[in-house]
């Protein structure tokens, strides 16, 4: 899954630092452009907020996993010890939650772990045959950038290189995809 | 703006680098050709895997007779190994989760290579889990899967049970955490990457990222919930691993300060074997300003506060052994001390207690030769203490007719060997494939815990530490 879908003619301000390039998406805002994404070699806090994106509802689909794994776990110990093979070692019922805690909690985790991390790489589109779109190389490294898709603004190609540059952008490149 | 300084803190990078350096950095090892110094210790780890695999071989051909194990001794060097392996691995955990929890910014330079040393010590320990059930084969035995003879499952109420469920959640979530921590830097890889089979391979496993606002703040979310799933996990781990003993009834193990004491020990061990690695990794790979005294110093902190945690559950035990007034319970811990085995529970305590309190001295804990010599020492005084309670606990039963002795024989020695061959390989694999500390982690931090900042926002003349820093193009 990509984010970009079709052909799209992006303009990309090409920033040299977190603090300008934060900054600067609130400028280019407020000037009236709409910014597609921001493209960084590591996360800069308050950047999400600052383009509008919504919290993240990995938390949700995290705990529903988790609940996932513990129903798991009571009804693999239930069915098993319970009902298909009833044993009692060491005086323990052959049947009670608190001996299972161990398995509960491990399973519960698990589940948590792997059904969270699976959302978020189908959230975000990522897999080994995906082939990023990458604005600039150089954003996996030290540089910032900022993409502008021209077919969703009604502002000038000019004016919005402007725009960018006036907001601390040290270049300004067009990227065809 | 979140980059905030405080002068009092020393800082965790050095040499007033920018973000392309960190990148290029890290990456030069990943990207050029083998040093000498990898290619002589990967040769040497390779050999002694290959000596180790024979071995290891010929004790499944053989079976478990080739080990110095007898009908008292049935658990000797194996479980030892094992719990030693698992306790290594905790403190990769540790420094990713707990730390990342707890903003330990200094956690970001030893993250990587400590995560990756939890891996390989899991996978060593899960060896001789396998060696230890004498047909690896039937492995699967341990899942819960009904078998052909009718509806008989696993005994859920078994900590051995409890243990595969254990292990098996903690390697997988370990591998999971450390892989999505290795993205974002694959990626760098991927895009600096100059031949196309590395493209290619880098490409794959880098999985598309591309860093956009969005991928990183969902990221830096699901860290936050793997690394709060991953601290009670890592609690959990050594817990269930200390149950084994902790629910029989044999003296030295049936005790209820064994769950808390395993984990202490076991982020002791880690956080030694996290030392010794990373001592050779910033003087073989030149990150010395990336892993610096700080950081060693900070790991010190950690391994004296475990270590005396340690100490006291040692003379916790001998109290409760007394306090208990079960003649059981005292003898074999007055045994531990002063019956045939003396040597191995002096070692141990020698080790574990007495040698770490050295760390106290801040020219010690900030001392490179003593850093590497006391965490081999205490390596060496926690795998005695795996030793003394699982041996000295059980040479010893209620019945003297079935006392006896363990002797080990060449294949346990060989087997253990075998697995340092498996680790070293791996390590140094890894080391080698992969960048050893956490290049987008690295740069999170350089603002405000640089050296030498290279630029000042604020007026400040270059050099001086300041409040919002920036980096400029025209900075040097």
């Amino acid at each position: 899954m990509s984010d970009v879908i079709g052909n799209g003619k992006f303009l990309v301000g090409i920033y040299d630092d977190d603090d300008v390039v934060l900054t600067a998406v609130k400028d280019v805002k407020k000037a009236g452009v709409r910014i597609h994404e921001v493209y960084s070699p590591f996360p800069i806090h308050g950047l999400d907020v600052a383009l509008g994106h919504p919290r993240s509802r990995l938390g949700i689909a995290a705990f529903l996993f988790a609940l996932s794994g513990t129903t798991t776990a009571l009804l693999l110990t239930a069915y098993t010890e319970g009902f298909d093979w009833p044993m009692i070692v060491g005086g323990k019922d052959s049947y009670s939650p608190v001996i299972y805690v161990p398995i509960i909690f491990e399973l519960t985790v698990l589940f948590c772990a792997l059904g969270m991390v699976a959302t978020f790489l189908v959230s975000n589109g990522l897999g080994p045959t995906v082939k990023p779109l990458m604005y600039d190389l150089r954003t996996t490294d030290n540089k910032f950038a900022m993409a502008i898709d021209l077919s969703k603004n009604n502002i000038g190609e000019g004016d919005i290189e402007q725009i960018l540059r006036k907001s601390g952008a040290a270049e300004v490149n067009i990227k065809q995809f | 703006m979140s980059h905030v300084t405080s002068a009092v803190r020393t800082p965790l990078v050095t040499g007033g680098k920018t973000y392309a350096d960190v990148t290029e950095d890290i990456s030069r090892q990943v990207e050029g050709s083998p040093t000498r110094e990898w290619t002589i210790a990967f040769t040497i780890s390779v050999v002694v895997l290959l000596y180790g695999t024979a071995c290891v071989f010929w004790t499944w051909w053989e079976g478990l007779g080739v080990w110095g194990l007898n009908k008292t001794v049935g658990w000797a060097w194996d479980i030892t190994n094992f719990v030693w392996w698992v306790g290594i691995g905790h403190a990769g955990t540790l420094i990713s989760a707990i730390l990342l929890l707890f903003r330990q910014k200094w956690r970001t330079a030893v993250n990587r290579a400590a995560e990756a040393m939890t891996i390989f010590a899991v996978i060593c320990a899960a060896t001789f889990i396998l060696m230890h059930m004498g047909r690896p084969w039937l492995a699967y035995w341990a899942l819960p899967l009904p078998n052909t003879f009718g509806s008989l499952w696993v005994n859920f109420k078994s900590p051995l049970v409890w243990d595969v469920f254990a292990i098996s959640t903690y390697f997988t979530v370990s591998l999971v955490f450390w892989y999505m921590g290795l993205l974002p830097d694959l990626a760098t890889i991927r895009d600096r990457a100059r031949s196309k089979v590395s493209r290619y391979i880098y490409g794959a496993f880098s999985l598309g990222w591309n860093g956009s606002a969005k991928t990183w703040a969902r990221y830096e979310y699901m860290s936050l919930i793997l690394a709060g799933l991953s601290t009670p996990l890592v609690l959990s781990v050594h817990t269930i691993v200390s149950f084994d003993f902790a629910t029989s009834v044999i003296p030295g193990w049936h005790t209820t300060i064994f769950p808390p004491y395993f984990v202490a020990g076991a982020i002791f061990s880690g956080f030694a074997m996290v030392q010794n690695l990373v001592l050779i990794i910033r003087v073989v790979f030149k990150l010395e300003d990336y892993i610096t005294l700080e950081h060693i110093e900070s790991m010190n902190k950690v391994i004296t506060l475990t270590g005396s945690i340690v100490g006291v559950a040692y003379l916790t035990e001998f109290f409760i052994a007394w306090y208990s007034g079960v003649e059981f319970e005292s003898y074999a811990f007055i045994n531990r001390a002063t019956g045939p085995y003396w040597w191995a529970y002096w070692a141990m305590m020698t080790c574990n207690v007495i040698t770490p309190q050295l760390f106290w001295s801040r020219a010690i804990r900030r001392s490179i030769v003593w850093t590497f010599t006391l965490s081999v020492v205490v390596n060496i005084g926690m795998w005695f203490e795996r030793f003394v309670i699982i041996v000295t606990s059980l040479h010893r039963d209620y019945l003297p007719s079935s006392w006896a002795m363990f002797h080990p024989t060449l294949f346990d020695i060989s087997d253990y060997i075998f697995s340092f061959g498996l680790f070293f390989t791996l390590f140094l694999l890894f080391s080698k494939f992969l960048p050893v500390v956490n290049m987008a982690e690295v740069k999170t931090v350089i603002k405000s815990s640089s050296e030498r900042l290279p630029v000042s926002v604020s007026g400040v003349a270059k050099g001086e530490r300041v409040a919002n820093p920036t980096f400029n193009k025209d900075v040097e």
